[in-house]
């Protein structure tokens, strides 16, 4: 049996000694009689290494693997390079506990300050905090962080991921907030819906581009109108597309959101993934969970500490606007490495080719009879097309040959998408099996 | 040490992605950023220096003890991350058709069933991140629950002071109020300010047990039975689960529902801060309200209080935490509880006649020592002591919590300790409460062997700066 | 430890100078200041905001703590130090010039205490 206790017997004898007792059961003299468990758990027998190996290898190997994926809706797959996974699985930054110590921390406290500093770069914010949990958390934090006196609504755009507006919408139960979802229209936000709805009682509008349907909302023209009614904007973003795109400082965003799971990270059946989030200075001390900054020490060298503590928790704990200690710094450190490898060009490569191959494959799809592409906004790597045949069939087609095919929506459509990881060939031969299923 | 940003050198960089095999579509140039982002330009040989030198910069707990009490910083079996990044885990979308993700589904399945056999609840919900999400997630359900009911009077969560600051700091988020209950000379909820605290407006109790001090409450059965009795509902914040596992259950004790910190207690690494798991678990009449994800789907859920997050959870550290419970099974379970207590109290004993401790009796897997003789007398602080001892290679204990203990530091040594790194790291201990006695200076100015010596905290919080300035 | 005769004190360890026209300016006394150490940040209340005798208006924070503002007295928030928002320091360097808030239609200074008062109050704390 191995519970990676390193004593002995004849040690664990020495310690009960010690501490004056004459068996473990001693130790829990406090645990009433009624709940002491007498019997062993309801649990199998330990198991060796090999065995447990074996079980759980068994276990992985019933998924399927698909060779070719074209689903995206939140979670990506993209190309991890090399150096990622080697680099975040370095034993001394998976080990450690959240930088308390500073003296003993500076690695972890430094990545962290190094992806503060990308992210912003990203986003074109100030600030950015060290994480929260994913982009639909990321997203409910960010309303939270809007809320005022006199503003206590919030908008979310019925374009974002349901699995988001279903996450702020919780957080709004849960804060007795009231939250209208704004209609869309042809797959954008709905502009005129916006500034009807939304009135000086508003606190924030959350809208996402490129949206669930792969669209670029027309962000410029939101963020007019909701700074019209003194509203904030949050924007969510894809941080690939943000490689080439207007930054959300550019496009009007007041905090800036999203999901970095796409940059490093695996897909890993929905998560570990990372929540990032960054705002302009103003907002500074509204911005939920660990901000690493620079300072010095008392040699009067460059010093890494976590900054601006008491709007936390520990510190203000039911005055605390957000309860977030532990976040994603693992997935944090995965996203610095990302982008220092990428660098500026690399990054900017993989938005090119999610983009071209998206184009790519959605104009060989449309060119099949029957198949249309359901919205006429611009789109990134996503896209929603009409299929003149039930989904199911063309998953079933797509899945005999290894491919994943888009996300079946409830009107019959389908939201495909395309990375850096899908060949011309590879997208040749779905147009060809979808081609095949349709006529 | 040199920022990557301070590496970077323009034209530098790393050829990852191939040429575009497709014609290039290109978006009108309104859209486009008006200047890349300033990410550095590296090599890849650089680059991986670069990464060297800042895990240098870092204490795991690979690198040496680390007795961070209500963390739980216990070793981190190779085994689990072996498993964790099999291509079988990691490849495969969250919103794959079921028949194709039968694997993931079992291990779910197979770790809820394991997790609650442990925590005497009957279901559970993987999809908190960490400890925090996991409470906010389980006072939701007991929102629902009254809501449900039309009981929309109880607004009140009670809460003992000893609490982690996570706990007032939830209940304020589900739109709850705090009433703090002080704790008793033993560090225990006072039953009689308890009884006057809950009412026809009590939601519910949020408690710790083991406790913040490291105590288990022996009044349990009659704290939860006087907020049931009141029609309150009790949480249990899972934090301290590891003193106890296989020994009693939550479930048993009265509890409703519940969080577990797979990061703590099965044995998931900390990530110098995440990802952690909190799945929250509880009792069948809480069953319905169970978070649920929209588009992965778990069945028609109208009482769901909703997602928390997308997808599933952190179900990468699922697969680790599930990868431990196989590994220790029934036996191996109680026996890594039985162990952390009496580690804990071995830790005490050695330590007992050199520091103050805050309550004298038996601990389960921490105990709470009190530095305020130490200062009064020498004017070493909780703090001092912490910062010599990193000089000594130790992670220094919890510092300043709970607050109701005065210059506390609170010890975890955890079971995956030996002996005599506790007899080493008790000699350090007791070494510096002697230099504390003979040159408190020598303290005050501690750390002198770290990468840096104690930093400016006041000057980081005043004048922020949260981002590295290309233009300085 | 600095205790001015010319300004009313409150337990909660504020100060209150009455001026002329009626209005009255509000901070906290220099044993509050030692007492929380380096100040790093203070959130204050708007003008016209409503400020209620033994209510916060506001707290301060330090490196590792938070502290409620307590108003001394009642009335309407008139003006608000911002230089405070940015160089929170000031209070650490001089507490009776670092006014936080001014407040008008002041109600219920005459439960506060004068200097003399204040001081016996704090040695009988320390105790």
């Amino acid at each position: 049996m191995s519970s990676y206790v390193p004593s002995t017997k004849d040690e664990k004898q020495q310690m009960l000694e010690a501490v004056g007792v004459k068996s473990y059961d001693e130790l829990f003299a406090d645990v009433p009689s009624e709940v002491f468990l007498k019997e062993r758990l309801d649990l199998p027998v330990p198991l060796s290494e090999l065995e447990v190996s074996r079980m759980m290898e068994a276990m992985a190997a019933r998924n399927k693997v698909y060779g070719t994926i074209l689903r995206g809706a939140g979670s990506y797959n993209h190309y991890i390079p090399s150096a990622v996974k080697d680099i975040t699985s370095k034993e001394e930054f998976v080990t450690a506990y959240t930088p308390y110590q500073a003296e003993i921390s500076q690695g972890i406290l430094q990545s962290i300050f190094e992806y503060q500093t990308m992210i912003c770069e990203l986003t074109g914010m100030d600030v950015s905090n060290a994480s929260v949990y994913d982009g639909a958390e990321a997203a409910a934090e960010a309303v939270a962080m809007t809320k005022e006196r006199k503003r206590v609504k919030a908008f979310i755009s019925a374009t974002a991921n349901p699995e988001y507006i279903a996450t702020v919408k919780t957080y709004c139960f849960a804060s007795d907030t009231e939250l209208t979802v704004v209609p869309e229209k042809d797959g954008k936000t709905d502009l005129e819906a916006v500034k009807q709805l939304m009135g000086d009682d508003a606190a924030c509008l959350y809208v996402q581009s490129p949206n669930f349907y792969g669209i670029f909302e027309d962000v410029e023209a939101i963020a007019e109108a909701v700074h019209a009614v003194g509203a904030k904007l949050i924007m969510g973003c894809n941080p690939i597309a943000l490689g080439i795109m207007k930054t959300p400082r550019e496009l009007g965003a007041d905090i800036a959101v999203g999901e970095g799971q796409p940059l490093g990270m695996s897909m890993s059946f929905g998560g570990p993934y990372l929540g990032f989030m960054a705002t302009t200075n103003a907002l500074t001390r509204k911005l939920p969970g660990r901000i690493v900054g620079e300072t010095v020490d008392a040699r009067g060298d460059r010093a890494f500490v976590l900054t601006l503590q008491a709007r936390e928790q520990h510190i203000r704990r039911e005055k605390a606007s957000s309860n977030i200690c532990s976040n994603e710094a693992l997935c944090a450190l995965t996203a610095g490495v990302y982008m220092t490898v990428m660098g500026p060009k690399g990054l900017a490569q993989a938005a090119n080719l999610c983009l071209s191959k998206a184009h790519y494959f959605a104009s060989q799809l449309s060119a099949i009879d029957g198949v249309e592409l359901k919205y006429s906004g611009e789109f990134f790597h996503e896209f929603v097309t009409e299929m003149p045949v039930a989904s199911d069939k063309i998953v079933a087609a797509l899945d005999a040959a290894n491919i994943l095919a888009g996300l079946p929506l409830e009107d019959g459509s389908i939201l495909w998408c395309v990375t850096e990881m899908c060949t011309k060939e590879e997208l040749d031969k779905a147009v060809e099996i979808i081609k095949e299923v349709c006529c | 040490m040199e920022l990557i940003f301070e590496r970077s050198r323009a034209g530098r960089g790393n050829q990852v992605l191939p040429e575009c095999d497709v014609p290039e579509y290109k978006l009108g140039g309104d859209m486009l950023r008006a200047e890349a982002p300033k990410l550095p330009e590296i090599s890849e040989g650089d680059l991986s220096r670069h990464y060297a030198a800042l895990a240098r910069r870092c204490h795991g707990v690979c690198s040496g003890f680390y007795p961070l009490g209500s963390c739980t910083m216990k070793y981190n079996p190779k085994l689990n991350e072996k498993i964790a990044a099999l291509p079988g885990w990691n490849n495969i979308h969250p919103l794959q058709p079921d028949e194709t993700v039968q694997g993931c589904l079992e291990a779910l399945t197979i770790a809820e069933k394991f997790l609650c056999e442990i925590f005497g609840f009957d279901g559970l919900s993987f999809q908190p991140a960490a400890g925090a999400h996991g409470e906010f997630t389980g006072l939701l359900l007991i929102k629902a629950y009254h809501h449900a009911r039309g009981d929309f009077k109880r607004t009140k969560m009670i809460i003992p002071d000893a609490a982690h600051g996570t706990n007032p700091a939830s209940a304020t988020m589900c739109g709850f109020t705090t009433v703090t209950i002080p704790s008793n000379e033993y560090g225990m909820v006072d039953i009689e300010k308890l009884k006057e605290a809950v009412g026809d407006d009590t939601a519910g109790l949020m408690l710790t047990n083991p406790n913040t001090v490291g105590l288990f409450d022996r009044n349990i059965l009659e704290i939860t039975k006087i907020v049931h009795e009141a029609g309150g509902l009790c949480y249990y914040d899972g934090a301290n689960l590891n003193a106890v596992m296989g020994v009693v259950r939550p479930g048993d004790m009265g509890f409703d529902v519940m969080h577990s910190n797979l990061h703590k207690t099965f044995s998931t690494p900390h990530g110098g801060g995440g990802p952690g798991s909190g799945p929250v678990a509880c009792k069948d009449f809480l069953l319905p309200y169970l978070p649920t994800s929209v588009l992965g789907g778990s069945g028609n859920r109208p009482d769901s209080v909703g997602q928390v997050k997308a997808f599933f959870g952190n179900f990468n550290v699922v697969i680790k935490a599930l990868t431990y419970i196989l590994s220790l099974g029934a036996e191996g379970i109680r026996e890594a509880a039985e162990n952390a207590v009496l580690n804990a109290n071995y830790m005490k004993t050695l330590l007992a006649p050199y520091y103050d401790m805050a309550y004298d009796s038996i601990c389960m897997h921490e105990f709470v020592m009190t530095l305020e003789g130490l200062k009064k007398e020498t004017g070493v602080t909780a703090i001092d002591v912490a910062k010599a001892l990193l000089d000594e290679g130790i992670h220094p204990p919890t510092m300043y919590f709970p607050l109701i203990v005065h210059e506390a530091l609170m010890i975890e040594p955890t079971e995956t300790e030996s002996k005599e790194t506790m007899d080493e790291a008790a000699q350090v201990f007791i070494e510096i409460a002697k230099r504390a006695r003979e040159n408190a200076e020598d303290l005050h100015s501690a750390p002198h062997t770290t990468p840096i010596g104690r930093p400016d905290e006041t000057r980081a919080a005043r004048t922020p700066v949260v981002r590295y300035s290309f233009d300085a | 430890m600095i205790t001015p005769e010319e300004l009313l004190y409150s337990e909660s360890h504020e100060w209150v100078k009455l001026l002329d026209d009626g209005t009255a300016l509000v901070g906290i006394t220099d044993f509050a200041q030692d007492e929380l150490g380096d100040i790093v940040f203070v959130n204050l209340p708007m003008e016209g905001d409503p400020v209620v005798a033994g209510e916060a208006f506001g707290d301060v924070e330090s490196v590792k703590a938070v502290s409620d503002l307590v108003s001394p007295i009642g009335g309407t928030v008139a003006a608000v130090n911002e230089e405070l928002l940015d160089a929170p320091q000031l209070i650490n360097e001089g507490a009776y010039d670092a006014w936080m808030i001014k407040v008008e239609s002041v109600t219920g200074d005459d439960q506060l205490m004068s200097a003399a008062e204040y001081e016996a109050f704090i040695a009988s704390q320390e105790d």
